[in-house]
């Protein structure tokens, strides 16, 4: 990312953020992953009962976390995403700047690459700032992670409060660690269990 | 009472609170109807696909939605019904206005209209064409609960038969 909105943060790690960030959810927040990397990542920190692994919609984490966080305004929710998939879905930035959920934080990793189809180059890589962007978009409270130390400071707070924010970190090009199964009702049943709103039968138990 | 209005009664009567939609012209007294209503939470969003995907992530939090569209819309949607909507069984609610038929004067909302059908059958989901206010009410009633006890989308199509069509088109062809 050649044009970040402060000087020259450092390259991070997208496992290690995941992880740093995982250790942080003190009241159930719901995190939910865009495809590939980033939920691969989410997944290889320890599965928790409020994650939501997609498996394709690109672009979809920011909307789908939104809808979370307007059906459970006392929960905080979580949306991490690639910058190739929010590139993808720019338009969400400025419907989440106009109904502003406090509920609701975005992680963005940044990488300037499509690193799971070729490791294309994507527009972070030269031109494009996601934080500007989302600064622009309404979300005011939008900031680039300057380091580890940085990172831990920005997510050691409520995530049911103060938002929305989004934190941009510039990351390597480790690949994910770990897959979550590819079962879409399992993991769509498992997320409500986590959120308390899946249908009760016996063989839950 | 109007087709909007028998609409947005029967959501109310199966706690159907989220409206989110990508503004058109003929379901304009659905969405302002929703907006004006404190029963409902409407959100504008910037594509039907982002409408889909928060109508999503409302169900899994509890909170049941529609999204609304126009034709043209329709046709951003099909990876988000493909390989969220159909994949983790969820029950979205999708209401779209029917251009492209019966009138039409742009050729672009035909040839796109065309694929809206075929598309929904080629994924196997269960899609209504609404044409007459005697059966759409309990065409939609029924529909919206089969949709929740089955945890399967349902698209109502709200044809020119029903609504009386676009009004910029029908001022096109005179």
């Amino acid at each position: 990312m050649a044009a970040p909105t402060i000087d020259a943060p450092a390259v991070l790690n997208r496992a290690d953020l995941t992880k740093r960030l995982v250790a942080k959810l003190a009241r159930d927040e719901a995190v939910v992953a865009g495809i590939g990397n980033t939920n691969f990542d989410l997944y290889a920190a320890g599965h928790r009962p409020q994650n939501f692994y997609m498996l394709g919609s690109m672009g979809l984490a920011c909307p789908i976390a939104l809808g979370v966080a307007l059906a459970q305004p006392e929960r905080g929710v979580i949306a991490l995403e690639g910058d190739g998939s929010i590139l993808m879905a720019l338009g969400c930035l400025a419907t989440i700047g106009m109904v502003k959920p406090r509920n609701l934080t975005i992680v963005i990793m940044d990488n300037g690459i499509y690193q799971i189809t070729g490791r294309q180059k994507a527009a972070t890589a030269s031109s494009a700032d996601i934080v500007a962007i989302a600064r622009g978009a309404g979300i005011a409270n939008s900031h680039w992670v300057r380091d580890e130390t940085h990172f831990e400071e920005l997510v050691s707070r409520r995530f049911d409060a103060d938002g929305p924010a989004l934190l941009a970190a510039n990351i390597d090009d480790a690949p994910g660690t770990a897959q979550p199964v590819r079962d879409p009702p399992l993991i769509r049943h498992r997320f409500m269990r986590g959120l308390g709103t899946a249908r009760r039968s016996a063989l839950d138990a | 009472m109007t087709w909007a209005d028998t609409f947005l009664r029967t959501l109310k009567e199966n706690d159907v609170r989220l409206v989110t939609y990508v503004p058109d012209n003929v379901l304009t007294p659905l969405i302002d109807g929703a907006a004006a209503d404190n029963y409902f939470m409407s959100i504008g969003a910037t594509r039907e696909d982002e409408a889909v995907g928060t109508l999503a992530g409302a169900y899994m939090g509890g909170l049941r939605g529609v999204a609304m569209m126009q034709t043209s819309g329709f046709a951003l949607i099909a990876n988000a019904l493909a390989s969220l909507i159909v994949p983790y069984q969820i029950p979205a609610i999708i209401a779209v206005s029917e251009r492209g038929t019966l009138g039409e004067f742009n050729i672009g909302q035909v040839t796109v209209a065309r694929t809206m059908r075929p598309t929904l059958d080629s994924i196997a989901v269960t899609h209504h064409t609404l044409t007459d206010e005697a059966t759409m009410p309990l065409i939609v009633d029924k529909s919206i609960k089969q949709a929740f006890t089955t945890q399967s989308p349902v698209v109502f199509i709200f044809s020119p038969l029903l609504t009386g069509g676009n009004p910029a088109a029908a001022a096109k062809l005179t």
